[in-house]
């Protein structure tokens, strides 16, 4: 069987990292090779390197055993690569015909956009492969797992026969999943080849016929599915025996801290995304909130926290109601808020790190004194943190931002965590971080919990959700489908509430 | 959008729906208090709609009663007020129409009652003062469609006003200094659209920039050279008036759009040429896909910088056009600062017109009879101080940035530098 | 933390000070070969043009050395004063400069982009001049302050209305400026032709009554007078508001990162009408010097071009008050210079202008800076200054 696809000896040199370092794979004719690393393994540097978005230092490219230049994606196109981003590459506010025609637009008469054409293509692509895509919808109206069946189609479109996928699993529900496998052994069975780039151990051992591993930037090596254990591939990802379980003793709850009452919030496009939800949180327990992204998680967090305004309902924090209060009123409150977004949320980028570490609490004593901010309790504030939470930093003069996330998102902890507080909201706290983070915040969160805060966990990450609550809720649709005992609780019973279904329901049919 | 989101109207959208409905209360009582107490029972408004000196098939003038007017538009608009707040209309666009309509009909009612007004010349001159904000704002569209922000349009119309009249003059020929103009403006773009691409300059910033540099070069050169010069650098004439065989006869539309230089003509025809390109060609495709998603693009291929740079100079050569309207296509003379803020005002019509060319064309008509109408206004001897008449456009400009009257939603990349 | 690495941080803040500096430098000096670019196209010899400037903007320093001299054998100070008026001229130009940048710095700060200093320092300027010159019988120590005020809660007003049409409406604060310039410049040819009108023909405002003028520090024709000490003290006091209280801290907060800044509960609305009134103060108070302190009366074209070079200067000085200071004395003497210039070399004082428009795109592209003088990249975190159109 012969090499599609193979690459020799790829560096890639980033200002102060080494993102590549003689990096060997090859990809079999009709086979799927699963490309196995951690968040900043070096996995998306090599990839876009395949697709001509960066140039490599070093290194040689084959496709089908023909040494090729590839210095953009058109390059790549034309030798029959294509690539399906992690982030959608799709315009929102155009149609699907018109995303999949651009680059390579048919024209007619000469000067005008060919789009029957073109959406006929789709239509055909569409039936051959069973993706069901409407060519005249619009991206934005679309589903995630459509919008990703859409960017399969762009690629099928250019008559790709070595694809990549990206993570494309991360955000889909477990039965979107099970789509995903079906539409990617069909692409096999028509004679395609598939690089399945993930971070996600089982996905690997379910689809892959070869497995690579990268660990910073480097080859750690290959492997064959059936060779191989999750805890074998985990060592192999970090370079250590890894703890793939968060120890906890069983929650002690206590009064409630938090409760939520038939809450319905608009989003900043005026979009009624939740809509009617209700639960509560007690003291020293955690409640996941799982759910695939979109569902409304995000704006039942910003109303939570005063961010958004909510348009009924009622929110009541320690039996007060927090209608219409501001951020701050609530921060007031003992409320803690980890972000979604650390850097768009969470941190000033551009502003040291002892000034991020008194963010929320700037006006108060010790760090001012009436309007006059006092440098010296802001410096020890920041000594004293950047040492308890083990935030790797050369001082704590220097900018936020020339921290690696990990560090990032420890200083936001840290600085949530300095203050007295009832409730914590953590919202994906450990998306996009290396193991030896999440499993240090995951222990933090466990930490307060048993120190008898609320905490009120959101994450798309079903594993997390698993690990670290005590009771889940499940979103759907600007909806709680159920709340359930985690104890009590299967992976699978929460990817059907993932998708909308009942699981008794389910079973019915 | 879900169902849901239909039944249950946020708060928002009801506030929004009475504070309409209020607004066209307030603005038919305001009609009767202002307009209607003031107006003699048996006065008659005159409104002309021949214009002197134009080809047109002549018609008789409307002569309407004035206060039975005054108040029909004051229940007009009362009227529509009274269901916005009971029914609530989706479309803000018809609400606004209806506001602006009923009172500035009403205000030329009383304005002008016992005298007459010319409704076609002030519509001719509302094309015309049109002309050149239009292509300021043509300008904007088509370079932030691929999410370069230009705002310095209004430094380039400058510099270009006076490269058409001084080229214009020493040629002896129009059409080079129009021609200058566009290379100029073309040129002056090039340069912006290269630091903000290639040296990742703040877009706002280099606008400001090449305003400031506009401003100084252009009276530099003016009192260093031209005046001195006088006649010789600084007096081309303008471009003639054609009139359309045919079209040009048809009363009050014929002098309107059919006698009109060659400038307005241009004008009117980019705005067709460029709605066709942006949504029917690939250039245009790319284009928006650049403006909206730049890496998306260039994952299909799209040379993302190309499309900006080819785009941005674009428009720096409508915005020479524009700058060319000011010397050889109206008065056949540069003065300092001549632009008087129209480049702003034509970013303002851009917005309004939601980033698309008939939007911004559109707009631009509103400006440009905002124009005129302060003008015709000063000769009524209407009581208001001229110099708060000239306000009226900036004010506008103001009150259709707050977006009340409808937001409009820029590129989704825009003013963003693309970075691989 | 070590001393050692104290040390370090040390030596990289003086490192990092000093290309702060060196950038800025350079692109002065390169706005300047433009500009003797400019005038040699034009037929004029450079050297001599700037000759000229200097002489204007400095004065002759045999004439100082002269004057010294007799100031010394007989005591009298005439041939002195003459030959420090240039200098003093200087300054006397870049004290409305110095709180017109502060007002475009103290902007960018937040995130704002203030192109409406220009109107701002009109009303201001008339505010003063209307207080100045219609209350009587007020005695200095109270109708001088007063009459500041005026300019500052002027200039204060036509700030905050931008500066609230972008916080609750997002609406574009640089058009919504500049529209505000163009209905102050209506606004007070209305005032300057009719309510505000002197007896004479021009269309110019009463002389403000000795009582509101700033007192002068050297006798006539010196026109040096306590509005540059007032200047002086107001940069520092934008620098303490800044960097040193709470105030600041969210202003600056606001301006690096808006969201997370409403994350840690501050409130960007309140920040953004407070920071377009300040600002607007400031630059009230540019007019403000300039009519109590220079002129005593204000006429049409009474602002011309501060609004513009304002923003060069903010963007010089790196929008820190004390590099504000730097900038706006170098442009006071250009500008007081270019005067000299303009009737001894025939250059119009547009070149100014010119040089600024160049030095603008040098400061906000260190890049070309470092490119022309093939200098190393320095990596770090880019200030934002605008954000398109807020919606």
């Amino acid at each position: 069987m012969t090499n599609v696809l193979e690459l020799r000896g790829i560096t890639k040199r980033f200002p102060g990292v080494l993102a590549n370092d003689k990096v060997d794979i090859s990809l079999r004719e009709g086979k799927i090779l699963a490309l196995l690393g951690e968040n900043g393994a070096g996995k998306s540097t090599l990839m876009n390197i395949l697709y001509g978005l960066y140039k490599p230092d070093e290194g040689q490219i084959f496709v089908r055993e023909k040494e090729v230049n590839i210095e953009g994606p058109n390059d790549a196109i034309a030798q029959g690569i294509g690539m399906v981003h992690q982030h959608f590459m799709l315009v929102p506010v155009m149609t699907v015909t018109e995303n999949v025609m651009l680059g390579i637009e048919p024209v007619k008469n000469g000067f005008f956009l060919d789009r029957e054409t073109v959406s006929k293509r789709i239509k055909e692509i569409s039936d051959q492969y069973g993706l069901e895509v409407d060519p005249h919808a619009y991206i934005k109206d679309l589903p995630v797992g459509i919008q990703q069946r859409v960017e399969i189609i762009k690629v099928l479109y250019r008559a790709a026969d070595i694809l990549i996928l990206d993570e494309p699993t991360a955000v889909l529900t477990p039965q979107e999943v099970e789509g995903l496998f079906k539409i990617i052994k069909t692409l096999i069975a028509a004679g395609k080849s598939i690089i399945f780039i993930t971070h996600k151990l089982k996905e690997v051992l379910a689809i892959a016929d070869d497995i690579t591993v990268l660990r910073l930037g480097t080859v750690v090596g290959s492997i064959k599915p059936e060779d191989a254990t999750s805890e074998a591939l985990a060592s192999m990802m970090v370079g250590r025996d890894v703890n793939l379980t968060v120890e906890k003793t069983p929650a002690k709850p206590a009064e409630t801290v938090l409760e939520v009452e038939d809450l319905y919030v608009r989003n900043e496009r005026q979009h009624l995304t939740v809509q009617g939800v209700s639960f509560n949180v007690r003291k020293g327990e955690v409640l996941g909130v799982a759910g695939v992204q979109g569902n409304g998680q995000t704006e039942l967090v910003y109303a939570l926290t005063g961010l958004l305004p909510f348009e009924s309902g009622a929110i009541r924090l320690l039996d007060e109601s927090i209608h219409r209060a501001a951020p701050r009123d609530i921060l007031e409150r003992g409320v803690a808020h980890i972000p979604e977004d650390r850097q768009r949320h969470g941190l000033i980028l551009s502003f040291p790190i002892h000034d991020n570490l008194m963010l929320c609490t700037y006006y108060k004593r010790p760090f001012a004194k009436g309007i006059s901010l006092q440098p010296q309790p802001i410096f020890n504030n920041a000594e004293e943190l950047v040492k308890e939470f083990d935030v790797r930093t050369p001082s704590v003069y220097v900018n936020a931002g020339t921290l690696s996330g990990g560090n990032q998102q420890k200083v936001i902890v840290a600085r949530e965590f300095s203050r007295p507080i009832e409730l914590l909201i953590a919202s994906q706290p450990t998306r996009g971080l290396d193991v030896g983070s999440i499993e240090y915040i995951h222990q933090q969160i466990v930490k307060k919990r048993d120190a008898g805060t609320g905490v009120l966990l959101v994450s798309s990450e079903l594993d997390e959700i698993l690990a670290l609550s005590d009771r889940i809720a499940v979103m759907y649709k600007g909806k709680i489908m159920d709340i359930l005992d985690a104890d009590k609780t299967s992976k699978e019973q929460l990817g059907l509430l993932m998708a909308g279904v009942h699981p008794a329901e389910a079973s019915k049919n | 959008m879900t169902n849901s989101t239909l039944e249950i109207g946020s708060t928002a959208e009801k506030r929004r729906r009475i504070s309409f409905g209020v607004a066209l209360v307030v603005t038919g009582l305001a009609i009767y208090l202002l307009f209607a107490v003031n107006t003699q029972p048996g006065a008659l408004t005159t409104f002309g709609l021949n214009l002197l000196g134009s080809r047109a098939v002549e018609v008789s003038d409307l002569v309407v009663p004035a206060l039975p007017a005054i108040y029909l538009l004051a229940a007009v608009a009362v009227f529509s007020g009274a269901y916005q707040m009971a029914r609530g209309v989706r479309s803000t666009g018809w609400l606004v129409g209806i506001l602006a309509f009923t009172f500035v009909t009403a205000f030329l009612l009383w304005g002008a009652r016992d005298k007459s007004f010319n409704l076609t010349g002030m519509l001719s001159s509302s094309l015309v003062r049109a002309t050149p904000i239009a292509l300021a704002a043509l300008c904007g569209v088509i370079s932030e469609r691929a999410a370069v922000i230009n705002i310095g349009v209004e430094g380039i119309m400058l510099i270009a006003a006076q490269v058409a009249v001084v080229t214009a003059t020493v040629s002896g020929s129009l059409y080079v200094g129009l021609l200058c103009a566009i290379l100029i403006g073309g040129l002056i773009a090039a340069f912006h659209a290269f630091i903000v691409i290639r040296f990742r300059v703040d877009q706002v910033v280099s606008g400001v920039a090449i305003n400031i540099f506009g401003t100084g070069v252009t009276s530099y050169i003016s009192s260093r050279f031209m005046q001195a010069a006088g006649d010789k650098l600084n007096n081309s004439g303008t471009f003639p008036i054609i009139a359309i065989p045919g079209l040009s006869k048809i009363p009050v539309l014929g002098p309107v759009l059919f006698e009109n230089n060659l400038i307005v003509y241009l004008t009117i025809l980019l705005v067709i040429v460029m709605h066709i390109l942006l949504y029917y060609t690939p250039w245009g495709l790319r284009t928006r896909a650049v403006g909206e998603h730049p890496k998306a693009a260039d994952t299909l291929g799209v040379n993302v910088y190309l499309m900006r740079y080819v785009n941005v100079i674009i428009g720096g050569m409508i915005a020479g056009i524009g700058g060319a309207y000011f010397t050889i296509g109206s008065v056949g003379r540069f003065d300092e600062i001549m632009t008087a803020g129209k480049g702003f005002i034509g970013l303002a019509a851009m917005i309004f017109g939601n980033w698309n060319p008939i939007g911004a064309y559109t707009s631009s008509l509103i400006f440009g009879f905002a124009d005129s109408l302060q003008v015709k206004l000063q000769i009524l001897r209407v009581p208001i101080p001229s110099e708060f008449l000239l306000m009226a456009p900036y004010i506008v400009t103001m009150i259709i940035l707050t977006g009340v009257v409808g937001r409009a939603v820029p590129p989704a990349a825009d003013g963003q530098h693309y970075e691989k | 933390m070590s001393n050692t690495t104290a040390l370090e941080t040390k030596e990289k803040k003086r490192s990092a000070l000093r290309s702060e500096l060196l950038v800025p430098a350079l692109a002065v000096l390169s706005g300047l070969i433009l500009g003797a670019i400019v005038i040699l196209v034009s037929g004029e010899n450079p050297l001599l043009a700037y000759g000229a400037l200097f002489k204007g903007s400095f004065g002759n320093p045999l004439d100082l050395i002269g004057g010294l001299q007799t100031y010394f054998s007989t005591g009298e100070t005439r041939a002195l004063l003459r030959a420090i008026y240039p200098f003093t001229e200087s300054l006397v130009t870049a004290t409305p400069y110095i709180f017109a940048g502060l007002s475009v710095a103290l902007g960018f700060r937040c995130g704002l982009f203030n192109i409406g200093a220009e109107g701002q320092f009109f009303i201001g300027a008339l505010c003063s001049a209307f207080v100045g010159y219609s209350i009587q019988g007020l005695p200095m120590i109270v109708h001088l302050p007063l009459a500041i005020l005026a300019g500052a809660l002027g200039g204060a007003l036509w700030g905050m209305v931008p500066g609230y049409l972008k916080a609750r409406f997002g609406a574009h604060e640089v058009v919504n400026t500049i529209m505000m310039n163009w209905i102050a410049f209506r606004l007070s040819d209305w005032l300057l032709n009719g309510p505000m009108k002197s007896s004479g023909f021009r269309p110019v405002t009463p002389n403000v009554l000795a009582t509101a003028e700033l007192p002068r520090i050297f006798p006539d024709p010196l026109r040096f007078n306590l509005g540059f000490f007032i200047a002086l003290l107001a940069a520092y006091a934008v620098y303490w508001f800044l960097f040193k209280t709470t105030l600041g801290f969210e202003i600056r907060s606001v301006g690096a990162n808006p969201d997370a800044a409403r994350y840690a509960g501050m409130s960007v609305i309140r920040n953004f009408v407070l920071v377009m009134a300040l600002a607007g103060g400031l630059a009230g108070m540019a007019g403000t010097a300039q009519v109590l302190g220079v002129d005593h009366w204000v006429g049409q074209g009474f602002s011309a071009g501060y609004g513009f070079d304002a923003i060069a200067l903010a963007l010089l000085g790196k929008s820190h008050p004390f590099g504000v200071v730097l900038s706006a004395l170098l442009f006071g003497f250009l500008r007081s210079g270019a005067t000299n210039m303009q009737s001894m070399a025939r250059i119009p004082i547009d070149i100014i202008s010119i040089i600024q428009g160049m030095v603008i795109i040098f400061i906000a592209a260190p890049d070309i800076i470092r490119w022309l003088y093939r200098m190393r990249e320095v990596k770090k975190e880019e200030t934002v200054l605008t954000r398109g159109w807020g919606s």
